[in-house]
């Protein structure tokens, strides 16, 4: 796209998952929000599969079991020593 | 710091890895937990990573590279050593319409807003069990993706990068994989009587390969 404004939800819907993951180029980005603005079907869209995005990147984070920890702790002290030799 | 590509490694050198690993175990469980479906395997897997991330550690170019450069270790390390033991298949035969459900548009119906607002009480309702389920029931190729990308935040270049594909594969890939995620969120809202109207038709999880 060259700086064409965005004037259809089908065109709008074609870019959506691109542009919640900060994909867009930027004149393309600024086009989507201009969209997001005025339309409101597009809008509830983006904003069900922004959340749906965040609840899916909470999964991003597990508590470490102090077993890993230790072990990986151990192996880069090993790598340590052997880089002192 | 500087750049230390092929630079023999110090002390000063030792520490920063040390930090940034510390720093990152957390997502890189997170990410071998998810890739393995197995804690246990996920935990070797992190060792070996870590193994292979500081024996690689010279010819890292740009240390602000480091996250996306260990979780391509991480995910390269999944692919040869434990991925090929498994029986799934790497790309799946997909339906023409696999890449176009959308959770939205059955949760948007006329007779359901008559209700309220059915996509935030699908949002309000959804558990962490459920998206991990959904998950992990993805073949290889679309989870792999998924993992990188909507969990651990990589770019579709940095993802194309790690598993080795252009990112026109990337983009298809997640296409795919997020609509094949919506759709077993959406039977799974229907079995539990959470939605009404039809379930989507389902399908076997796995299947033979065939190509993007």
């Amino acid at each position: 796209m060259t700086g064409t404004e965005i004037t259809s939800c089908t065109e709008a819907l074609r870019l959506l998952a691109a542009y919640l993951d900060t994909e867009l180029e930027e004149h393309e980005h600024g086009e989507m929000e201009r969209h997001l603005q005025r339309c409101r079907s597009c809008y509830s869209r983006a904003e069900f599969e922004a959340h749906l995005k965040a609840s899916i990147a909470e999964l991003a984070h597990e508590p470490v079991p102090p077993r890993l920890s230790a072990r990986v702790h151990t192996l880069i002290r090993e790598f340590t020593v052997a880089g002192d030799r | 710091m500087a750049d230390v590509a092929t630079a023999p490694m110090d002390r000063t050198d030792q520490a920063w890895f040390a930090d940034q690993i510390t720093a990152l175990l957390p997502d890189l469980y997170g990410a071998a937990v998810r890739l393995c479906r197995d804690r246990t395997e996920g935990e070797d897997l992190v060792a070996e990573a870590v193994a292979k991330a500081w024996e690689g550690l010279p010819s890292l170019r740009t240390r602000n590279a480091f996250r996306g450069w260990v979780f391509r270790i991480l995910t390269n390390t999944y692919i040869s050593q434990y991925r090929s033991s498994r029986t799934h298949g790497d790309i799946e035969s997909l339906d023409a319409d696999d890449d176009a459900f959308s959770l939205f548009e059955q949760l948007h119906q006329p007779i359901l807003l008559w209700w309220g607002n059915p996509e935030q009480d699908f949002l309000n309702r959804l558990l962490r069990d459920e998206l991990v389920q959904a998950i992990d029931r993805l073949p290889d190729c679309l989870r792999t993706v998924v993992i990188l990308i909507d969990v651990q935040a990589l770019s579709y270049r940095e993802a194309a990068t790690a598993l080795d594909v252009p990112v026109g594969t990337v983009r298809s890939r997640l296409a795919r994989a997020r609509s094949r995620l919506q759709k077993a969120l959406w039977e799974n809202a229907h079995d539990a009587g959470i939605t009404t109207g039809p379930a989507p038709s389902r399908r076997e999880e796995e299947g033979p390969d065939d190509g993007d």
